[in-house]
């Protein structure tokens, strides 16, 4: 039976990332969901709020606390009513704190819905915080942050 | 005393064969390892993505093919009807060429010989869409391939592959799936390897896949020299892995990491 | 040509909410992975996604690489008048695709 000799592939950020996340389950307490937990700092995020005061509390963003995988991850962000007379949700934008790309999506409501809830599958780069921001047609703006820690595959997959 | 040498043969040989390592009632679908997110993906036909290519396999199981622009459904009729009972038999010999082949071999054969059709590329859409089809029709099954006179020797080569050390780590598939399972591998759970919910959505790939494409990535992981997909000794493991997961139900299409 | 799935109640009641379900085969390509030739695929997500009522827009979604693969969409709408839903997206390299669903509004 041949002995097979491959030369080790050069993947030193991804043996990174795995040392990286074996520190952060070692150094990390699962948290629970704090709604009034500071907001990451995402330069997007910053530009989007424009200055405006964030409220939290109602808008509820769901995401698992611990993801089999970044590729597909589970996501529902719902905004219950009811609505106030021009209180509509405009808008739902989401943020990654960790990926390449930091705005995620986003949702718009050009005729506004009586129920506002919107799942679908994100990318996640890694463990991070993820944080919605949804508008309501009178100005304010209602945010909420989940936090996830994604799980890396043990081995290399191949073509 | 020859007498005797012969029967003890026979034994052995019959007790061999039959001994599994996990016993039929310890035999466990990947999906068992996978979180509840995953599980819930699989179970929601709608949210399931490995729906598209079975959606995509009933079109053009209605598609002519070939010169004579026959279809799938000119001879099979409706597949819930027809391939019923079909992937769970799967991987099996074929009468004419007295080979076993995989169930996209079969489905690559039918169209060469009955539609005159080109065959369709490993991995390509079609054929991944074709081969989820006909095997969601067996969903719920159980796996139930036959190890006969006809099988045995590609039998015993898949279940001699799957024992033998490989590659740069030298590991077996045992040393993994069956020394291992349920024990963590990084953040990983190692499964008991079953092939029962392939083709599958994987999330890694980000795509449909199948059994082939799996043991290759798992070949790919262990450092181990690469099968291709025509290989005969890739299809004589997933026939031994078939063996191997008797009972088990086809959760194709499934959903895995 | 982008295949989907879509599931729409045939019938609802005015007034009340309903949900809207599509799964689009499409592989939201980051623009950060390699080809097994160590090349690099192009970037090439669904940008735009528009959800028509009787023509009029009523779900518009903005999408990018934060989303996965095959991107599944659920959400709500108010049931109005009987009529057509209509779906359409658009990818980075000009790829279009649709889908229809008819709603009838009971009451």
């Amino acid at each position: 039976m041949k002995r097979d000799w491959n030369p080790p592939l050069a993947s030193a950020h991804r043996r990174r990332l795995i040392a990286a996340s074996g520190a952060l389950l070692a150094a990390r307490v699962f948290p629970t969901r704090a709604d009034s937990a500071p907001l990451p700092a995402i330069p997007e995020l910053e530009a989007y709020l424009a200055g405006r005061t964030p409220q939290f509390g109602r808008l509820i963003l769901d995401l698992p606390r611990l993801a089999d995988d970044g590729n597909a991850v589970a996501m529902r962000v719902t905004m219950p009513g009811p609505f106030a007379q021009g209180e509509h949700v405009t808008s739902i934008a989401l943020f990654s704190e960790k990926n390449p790309v930091p705005k995620m999506a986003q949702f718009e409501f050009p005729v506004p819905p009586a129920r506002v809830e919107i799942e679908s599958r994100v990318r996640l780069a890694g463990s991070q915080r993820v944080v919605a921001v949804a508008i309501l047609a009178g100005g304010a703006v209602h945010v909420a942050t989940a936090e996830v820690l994604v799980t890396l595959a043990a081995c290399l997959d191949g073509p | 005393m020859r007498v005797a040498a012969l029967l003890f043969a026979c034994w052995a040989a019959g007790a061999v064969a039959q001994t599994r390592a996990i016993p039929a009632t310890e035999l466990r679908s990947g999906l068992t390892f996978g979180s509840a997110e995953l599980r819930a993906m699989q179970a929601d036909d709608f949210a399931n993505p490995g729906m598209l290519w079975v959606e995509r396999g009933q079109k053009l199981w209605q598609t002519p093919a070939g010169p004579a622009g026959r279809t799938c459904a000119s001879c099979h009729a409706d597949p819930a009807a027809s391939m019923k009972g079909v992937a769970a038999r799967y991987p099996a010999l074929d009468a004419s060429t007295r080979r076993v082949i995989d169930l996209e071999s079969r489905i690559n054969a039918c169209r060469a010989s009955r539609q005159q059709a080109p065959r369709l590329a490993a991995e390509s859409e079609d054929l991944l869409a074709l081969t989820a089809l006909v095997a969601y029709q067996s969903r719920g099954l159980p796996l139930s391939v036959t190890i006969s006179e006809g099988t045995r020797e590609t039998f015993e080569q898949g279940r001699g592959f799957y024992y033998a050390p490989h590659g740069q780590m030298n590991l077996s598939c045992a040393d993994c799936h069956e020394r291992n399972w349920g024990r963590r591998l990084l953040a990983e759970t190692i499964s008991q390897g079953h092939p029962n919910a392939y083709p599958a959505y994987r999330l890694e790939w980000q795509t449909m896949g199948s059994l082939g494409r799996r043991i290759r990535s798992c070949l790919f992981g262990i450092r181990a020299q690469m099968l291709p997909y025509d290989d005969p000794t890739l299809t004589a493991l997933e026939l031994f892995l078939a063996w191997r997961a008797a009972g088990l139900p086809i959760e194709v299409p499934g959903v895995r990491r | 040509m982008a295949a989907s799935r879509l599931q729409v109640p045939a019938e609802v009641r005015r007034g009340d909410s309903f949900e809207v379900k599509i799964s689009i085969r499409h592989p939201m390509e980051t623009g950060f992975r390699v080809d097994d030739s160590g090349k690099p695929i192009p970037r090439n997500t669904i940008r735009e996604f528009t959800c028509r009522y009787n023509g009029k827009p009523v779900f518009i979604a903005r999408l990018g690489s934060g989303i996965a693969a095959n991107p599944y969409l659920r959400f709500f709408l108010t049931a109005a008048e009987s009529g057509q839903l209509s779906f359409e997206w658009v990818d980075e390299a000009g790829e279009r695709g649709d889908a229809l669903a008819s709603l009838t509004v009971v009451g």
